[in-house]
């Protein structure tokens, strides 16, 4: 392979300038909604199963722990498949739609929430026991205490954790393509794929990798932000006196 | 006249196990109002855990708890926790919060008053332990001494009946412990019951009014400073005092 054939197979312009309106008006906006709403609702259930996974009761903690295990445990094509072809005719049943969209997306917040949820875990369960104890001691019950002084901390530790989590449902919202879906629902991977078939040349592909990288990138680097930041602490404002009391201490002989 | 709304506690035979473990076999204490007692004895002995089953973090197994007479084992034990004030060892101030919040919060939350009064009442507290000027610092930016002063402030805030301290100055630089012990001989002599569970001999001499020693989980001496101090009459007692002082 020359070079000039190299440029041609990866990086030909035409048949990237192609692809590209499409790659950013549908292929763009449907990851993005696919990422983002099941970012959401991973959250919310991933919540749910570290508040279960520490509970007193052996019920709770034994539901949280099968669901992480089975949902981690898949991989995701197989998830997505299996929920979105074993559920689609009852959804169908129920109301009267058979877009695999939504299951698409339910599928995708299922497997986040299990990795989600052993993210928020490890990260409430590293909060000092002393902190819940003075909670209690001014006489908030378990439930505030967790909500208002154990939870807050506990997420701010893995934030960066959360954020690569969210980096990698980027990435995963690509397989939702196993689904079947219309045009206006293709997002970035089956675009770009779509029309590499078509003409038989991988600049589209690379187009749409390239999109991927603009959006993974800059989140990788706010990992990396978050996590500095959380190592060293917000910039504490001066206040009035600490300057005198450095001028002063300038003073000092 | 004291400064502060205190009350009366008593433990009585108390009893706590965890597993085969018997940390608590059958402590009497009680702390007359306005009074403070000292509680005293080598680590293990079951001190701080005592506090933690009079306040119920940890539930007894047995015996009885009384304020100002009257029973609160049948209480909501998170109306009882507002009434008793604790400072811990390691200050456990919410790290996430700032100092004025840190006290803050819990008349927030808990006495359910707007955000304003709030916080003019927390910086009011924190006025008294001196640090109203570090009211919007991090926690994590004071000294240990002051720390400790905020979680004084914090537990104060809620207007206990009753406060305990826990240690409450031995993870201090040596330099810091004074002014944290001074505050606490202060709210001793406005009338505020306490239970001071502590290292402290100095402080145990001077200025409780009832002197507790405990080991192995249970009471083997109280008394007055004095007696404790100068006329020990157990053996154990004796042996605790000659290593200690």
């Amino acid at each position: 392979m020359d070079f000039a054939q190299f440029l041609d197979t990866f990086f030909n312009w035409e048949a990237m300038a192609q692809v590209i309106p499409s790659l950013l008006t549908v292929g763009l906006p449907n990851t993005l909604i696919l990422a983002v709403l099941s970012g959401i609702i991973g959250c919310v259930l991933g919540m749910l199963l570290a508040i279960m996974a520490i509970a007193r009761n052996a019920v709770l903690r034994w539901i949280s722990r099968v669901y992480t295990d089975i949902f981690r445990g898949l991989p995701a094509v197989v998830t997505i498949l299996i929920i979105s072809i074993g559920l689609g005719p009852v959804v169908k049943d129920i109301t009267g739609s058979s877009n695999p969209y939504p299951l698409g997306i339910m599928a995708l917040s299922l497997m986040a929430a299990a990795y989600i949820g052993e993210i928020f875990r490890s990260g409430i369960q590293s909060v000092e026991k002393g902190q819940l104890e003075a909670s209690r001691a001014l006489g908030f019950s378990y439930g505030s205490s967790m909500r208002l002084v154990v939870v807050p901390q506990g997420i701010r530790r893995v934030l960066p954790a959360l954020v690569n989590q969210f980096i990698a449902l980027i990435k995963d919202s690509s397989l939702i393509y196993f689904l079947g879906l219309l045009a206006s629902q293709r997002e970035i991977f089956r675009i770009g794929n779509d029309a590499t078939a078509n003409s038989g040349n991988l600049s589209p592909l690379v187009a749409a990798a390239l999109l991927y990288l603009l959006l993974t990138i800059p989140l990788t680097h706010l990992v990396n932000y978050i996590d500095n930041r959380l190592r060293t602490g917000r910039p504490e404002k001066k206040q009035p006196d600490d300057a005198a009391a450095l001028i002063g201490k300038g003073a000092q002989p | 006249m004291s400064e502060f709304a205190s009350g009366s506690l008593t433990g009585k035979n108390l009893h706590l196990s965890f597993g085969s473990n018997h940390v608590l076999r059958g402590i009497d204490l009680h702390v007359e109002t306005g009074t403070t007692a000292s509680v005293i004895g080598p680590s293990g002995s079951g001190k701080s855990t005592l506090l933690r089953v009079m306040n119920r973090l940890i539930e007894p197994d047995q015996g009885d708890i009384l304020l100002d007479g009257r029973s609160v084992l049948k209480d909501n034990p998170d109306e009882l926790r507002q009434r008793i004030g604790m400072v811990f060892q390691q200050f456990n101030l919410f790290p996430h919060k700032t100092v004025v919040e840190n006290v803050a919060l819990a008349l927030r939350k808990l006495r359910k008053l707007p955000k304003d009064q709030a916080r003019a009442e927390a910086l009011e507290q924190l006025d008294l332990v001196g640090l109203k000027h570090k009211a919007d610092s991090r926690p994590a930016n004071l000294s240990g001494g002051q720390q400790q002063r905020v979680a004084i402030a914090r537990a104060l805030a809620m207007k206990p009946e009753v406060m305990f301290f826990d240690e409450a100055t031995s993870a201090l630089d040596p330099e810091l412990v004074k002014g944290v012990l001074a505050l606490m001989a202060d709210l001793a002599k406005g009338g505020m019951t306490m239970v001071v569970v502590t290292h402290e001999m100095g402080f145990s001499r001077n200025v409780s009014d009832t002197v507790t020693f405990m080991d192995g989980g249970v009471v083997v001496e109280s008394g007055p400073p004095e007696q404790i101090f100068t006329g020990p009459r157990t053996e154990r007692l004796q042996g605790f005092l000659s290593d200690v002082l």
